[in-house]
C-alpha cells in the first residue's frame, strides 16, 4: 500500500474547528486571571517576597551576626545561643555547614528585618511547620520583613542539599508573647 | 554520503524505512532502556531509603545514588531516547535516507562515552552533588567533562535531523507541509539547541574553575544559567512526548490532529515563550524583582502553558473524531469505552496524557506562581510534580511507542506479550502515585533531597506532622510498584529485541495491532468529522480541576506568616 499522496494544502492555511477556538479562549483568558493574579496579590496579599538583597562577603555577614549575639543572647540552648532582639530590629540567621545560627526568640505579631545569608555553600531556610522555604547563597544576604503571627516553637530545616551532613542542620526560632519577656 | 542509501518498504504501513536511519533508532533506544534500568534501580534505592520504616541506604549512599537517579533518567534516558525519536520522526516519516550517518554515530559515541564517565565518576563518591551541581558544591572535573561530552554528542544528533529534513525537501520525498509528528520533533531539536547552548555557557567554565582555571562562579548566575539548559530541555520533553502522543494517535487510530493549524501554533508556542522560564526556578532567590517574577513566569509560561492545554484537547479529541467516524458515536463515551485498553501503545500514551494533564501540569503552574513558590520550594512537592511530567508523562510515552517500535523498527515479534499489555498500568499508577504522595509530603513541608526526615542525629530536634511519615510509607509502596513496571517494561524489550522471533520481511504484526490506516501518521492533513463532546467533557473536568486547586493553594499561602 503505497502513501496516498500527501494533501497539497499548507498548515497555516487550513481553518481552525470551532470548539478548539473556544478552548483557547478560555484557556487564553485563564493565563490572563492567573498573570493578574499575582499582580493583585502585590497589593491585597500579605505574603509578597521581598527583592531586598545585596552582595556581602561572609566576614561580614558573620560580624554582624556575631554582634547581634554578644548584645542580644538571653540564654543557652544545646550549645547554640538564644537570642531576643528588640522588636522591629534587624535580625540575622547564618547558615554555614551543619548548622544555623543563632535560635532565635521573637516576640508575636512584631515586625523584624530577617537577614538571611550563607558562610560556604547554598543552604535552603525551610522554616517548619508555617512552611516558608527561601534559598540562602553565599556571597549574597536576603533581607525581609517578617511578622510572626503564632506563639511556638519553630523548626529551620536545610532543604537544600549542601553536603553529606545536611539532614543535621537543623536551627530554631521561638515565638512568645510580649508580656512574658521582659527586655533587659 | 553515499546516494544509494539502503530501503525497505515496510508491510504494515507502506513506508519506506531507510536501514542506516533504522539502525540509529535502534542503537539509541537500546542504550535508552539501559540506562532507564540504572537510573530506576537507584530511584528505587532512593525512595525505600525515604520510607521511614525502611530507610534503606546509608546517608552517603543516599545522596550518591540521588546524584546519580537524577543524571541517569533525567538526562541520559529521556536524550537517548529523544535521539530516537528524531531519527524516526525524520528519516522514516519522511521517507527518505539519513543525512551523514557517520556524524550520527560519532554523535552517538560521544553521549555513550560521555554518560559513562559522569556515571562511574558518581559511583566513585566525592561527585555526590545531585545533577544541578549547584556551586560553590565541587564535583570531580570528569563528572562535568561526561556532561559536556553527552550534551556535544546531542548536539550533533539534532544537526544530523535537521540536515535530514533538508535531505528529504531537495530530494521531495514528500509534498506540502511537513507531517505534524515531524513538526513536533523539529519543535524539540530547535529547542535543544538552545538548550544546550545555554549548558554549554554554564558548564564549560564550571569544569574550568573545577580544575582551578577559574577562581570563581557567581551561584546566583550560574543558577540561572544553568536553568535556561534545565527548564528548557523539560520543554524538549515536552515537546517529544506531545509529538509521540499524536504519533500514537495515528499508528494506532488512523487518527489526523482536529486542524493541522492549531496543533502547529501550539507546538510553536514552545519554541516563541520558553526562553525565559528559567525564572520560576528563581522565585526565592534573593534578589530578583516581582515585575521580573511575574513577566517571566507569566508571560513565558502561561503561553507555553497554553500551547499544552491545547494539545490536552487536540490530542484525545483526534482520537474521538477517528473513532467515532469509525462508528463508535454512542454517548459520550463510546468511543473511549471501546478504546483498545489491551493495547500497551495506547493504554500507556492515554494515561500519559492524564497523568502529565492533571498531576504535571497543574501542580506545575500551581508551584511557578511567584508567591505560592514561597510554600513549596525544595520541598518534596517539587519532585512529585516532576514526576508527574516526566515520568508520568513523558516516560510513559515513550515506553508506549517502545510497543510499536520493536515490530515496525525491530522487526520482532513482541515477546511476553501478556506481561507488556500489563506494563502500563503498573508502571502509571505506581508513578502517580509516588507523584501525588511526594507532593502531599511536599504539602506538609518535607524537605526533597533529604536523608533523614526524623532528624535523629540533629542537636537540635524537629519532628514533621506525622501524617508525612505516612505519606513518604505509602510513597515507598508505590514506588515499587513503579519499579516493578519499570522492570516488566525492561524485560518486554530485552527479551524481544535480542530474543524475540523475528518477522518475515512482508510479515504484519499481529499485537499491537497496528491497522493500515496508521500511515497518515507520515501524512498532512485535518480530521473530517468533529464532534468531539466527550474530549468536551474531559477538558471541562481538567479546567475545573485547575481552577479550583489553584485558589485552594492561595488559600493556604494566605495562612503563613506575614512577610514582605
Ligand atoms: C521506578 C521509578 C522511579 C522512582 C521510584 C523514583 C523515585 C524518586 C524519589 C523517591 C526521588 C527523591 C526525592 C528526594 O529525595 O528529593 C526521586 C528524584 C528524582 N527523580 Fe525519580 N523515580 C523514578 C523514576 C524517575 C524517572 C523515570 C525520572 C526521569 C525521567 C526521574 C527523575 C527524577 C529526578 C530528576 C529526581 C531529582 C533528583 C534530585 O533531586 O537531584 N525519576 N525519584
Ligand atoms: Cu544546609
Ligand atoms: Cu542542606
Amino acid at each position: 500500500m503505497a502513501i496516498t499522496p500527501p494533501s497539497e494544502r499548507i498548515w497555516w492555511k487550513e481553518p481552525i474547528a470551532r470548539v478548539e477556538l473556544i478552548w483557547i479562549v478560555i484557556a487564553f483568558t485563564w493565563g490572563l486571571v492567573m498573570f493578574f493574579m499575582m499582580i493583585y496579590w502585590h497589593g491585597a496579599g500579605e505574603q509578597n517576597l521581598s527583592s531586598e538583597a545585596y552582595q556581602i562577603k561572609a566576614e561580614v555577614f558573620a560580624e554582624r551576626t556575631q554582634a547581634m549575639i554578644d548584645e542580644h543572647t538571653v540564654r543557652d540552648e544545646s550549645g547554640f545561643p538564644v537570642v531576643h532582639p528588640p522588636a522591629g530590629s534587624d535580625v540575622y540567621m547564618m547558615a554555614r555547614l551543619y548548622q544555623w545560627s543563632p535560635i532565635l526568640e521573637l516576640e508575636k505579631d512584631q515586625t523584624y528585618r530577617l537577614h538571611l545569608s550563607s558562610l560556604d555553600v547554598q543552604h535552603g531556610f525551610s522554616l517548619q511547620p508555617v512552611n516558608i522555604n527561601v534559598q540562602v547563597h553565599p556571597d549574597y544576604e536576603m533581607v525581609m520583613t517578617i511578622r510572626p503571627d503564632q506563639v511556638g516553637e519553630y523548626g529551620v530545616v536545610c532543604n537544600e542539599f549542601c553536603g553529606l551532613g545536611h539532614h543535621l542542620m537543623v536551627g530554631k526560632i521561638y515565638v512568645v508573647d510580649r508580656e512574658e519577656q521582659s527586655d533587659e | 554520503m553515499s546516494k544509494t542509501a539502503e530501503f525497505r518498504t515496510c508491510p504494515t504501513t507502506g513506508l519506506k524505512v531507510n536501514l542506516a536511519a533504522e539502525r540509529l533508532i535502534k542503537a539509541n533506544a537500546v542504550a535508552a532502556v539501559v540506562f532507564l534500568a540504572i537510573g530506576g534501580l537507584f530511584g528505587l534505592l532512593v525512595a525505600l531509603t525515604r520510607w521511614p520504616a525502611v530507610h534503606f541506604l546509608p546517608a552517603d549512599w543516599f545522596y550518591l545514588a540521588l546524584t546519580a537517579h537524577g543524571l541517569d533518567v533525567l538526562l541520559v534516558w529521556i536524550i537517548f531516547f529523544e535521539m530516537a525519536v528524531l531519527y524516526f520522526a525524520s528519516a522514516v516519516l519522511l521517507g527518505c535516507r539519513i543525512a551523514t550517518p557517520r556524524w550520527a554515530w560519532a554523535g552517538f559515541g560521544l553521549m555513550l562515552s560521555g554518560a559513562l564517565i559522569t556515571n562511574v565518576t558518581v559511583l566513585l563518591g566525592q561527585s555526590s552533588v545531585m545533577f544541578t551541581s549547584y556551586v560553590p558544591l565541587k564535583a570531580e572535573p570528569t563528572f562535568y567533562l561526561g556532561i559536556i561530552l553527552f550534551a556535544v554528542g546531542a548536539l550533533i544528533g539534532c544537526f544530523v535531523f535537521f540536515g535530514t529534513l533538508v535531505v528529504a525537501r531537495q530530494e521531495r520525498t514528500y509534498e506540502g507541509s511537513i507531517p505534524l509528528v515531524t513538526f513536533g520533533a523539529l519543535t524539540a531539536a530547535i529547542i535543544a539547541v538552545f538548550t544546550i547552548a545555554s549548558g554549554a555557557i554554564i558548564l564549560i567554565p564550571t569544569l574550568l574553575w573545577s580544575v582551578g582555571l577559574v577562581a570563581h562562579i557567581d551561584p546566583i548566575l550560574y543558577k540561572t544559567i544553568w536553568w535556561a539548559m534545565g527548564h528548557s530541555s523539560q520543554q524538549i520533553n515536552v515537546s517529544a512526548h506531545v509529538a509521540v502522543w499524536y504519533a500514537i494517535a495515528a499508528m494506532v487510530f488512523g487518527a489526523r490532529p482536529l486542524s493541522e493549524k492549531v496543533s502547529r501554533m501550539a507546538f510553536l508556542m514552545y519554541i516563541l515563550f520558553l526562553q525565559l522560564a528559567s525564572a520560576h526556578h528563581m522565585l526565592v532567590e534573593p534578589g530578583f524583582s516581582p515585575e521580573w517574577k511575574i513577566f517571566n513566569t507569566s508571560y513565558a509560561m502561561y503561553l507555553a502553558v497554553l500551547g499544552s492545554m491545547v494539545h490536552g484537547l487536540t490530542v484525545p479529541g483526534s482520537i474521538e473524531a477517528a473513532q467515532r467516524s469509525r462508528g463508535l458515536t454512542k454517548g459520550m463515551f463510546e468511543w473511549l469505552r471501546k478504546a483498545p485498553w489491551g493495547n500497551p501503545a495506547f493504554s500507556g500514551m492515554f494515561m500519559s496524557l492524564v497523568f502529565f494533564g492533571f498531576i504535571g501540569g497543574i501542580s506545575g503552574v500551581v508551584m511557578g506562581t511567584e508567591q505560592i513558590n514561597l510554600i513549596m520550594h525544595n520541598t518534596l512537592y517539587v519532585p512529585g510534580h516532576f514526576h508527574g511530567t516526566v515520568v508520568a508523562g513523558t516516560t510513559l510515552a515513550f515506553m508506549a511507542i517502545t510497543y510499536l517500535l520493536i515490530p515496525l523498527i525491530f522487526r520482532r515479534e513482541l515477546a511476553m506479550q501478556g506481561v507488556a499489555r500489563w506494563q502500563p498500568y503498573v508502571f502509571g499508577i505506581g508513578v502517580a502515585g509516588i507523584s501525588l504522595f511526594m507532593m502531599g509530603a511536599g504539602t506538609l513541608g518535607v524537605s526533597r533531597r533529604h536523608w533523614d526526615m526524623k532528624f535523629a542525629d540533629a542537636i537540635l530536634p524537629f519532628d514533621y506532622p506525622s501524617a508525612a511519615e505516612l505519606m513518604m510509607g505509602l510513597n515507598g509502596l508505590f514506588a515499587v510498584l513503579a519499579a516493578v513496571g519499570g522492570v516488566m517494561y525492561v524485560v518486554v524489550v530485552v527479551k524481544s529485541v535480542f530474543f524475540g522471533r523475528k518477522l518475515a520481511p512482508d510479515e504484519k504484526p499481529s499485537y499491537p495491532e497496528v491497522p493500515p490506516a496508521a500511515a497518515v501518521v507520515a501524512e498532512h492533513g485535518s480530521a473530517k468529522t468533529l464532534r468531539i463532546p466527550g474530549t468536551t467533557m474531559l477538558v471541562a473536568i481538567f479546567f475545573l480541576a485547575f481552577v479550583l486547586y489553584y485558589f485552594v493553594n492561595w488559600k493556604y499561602l494566605s495562612e503563613v506568616w506575614p512577610l514582605s
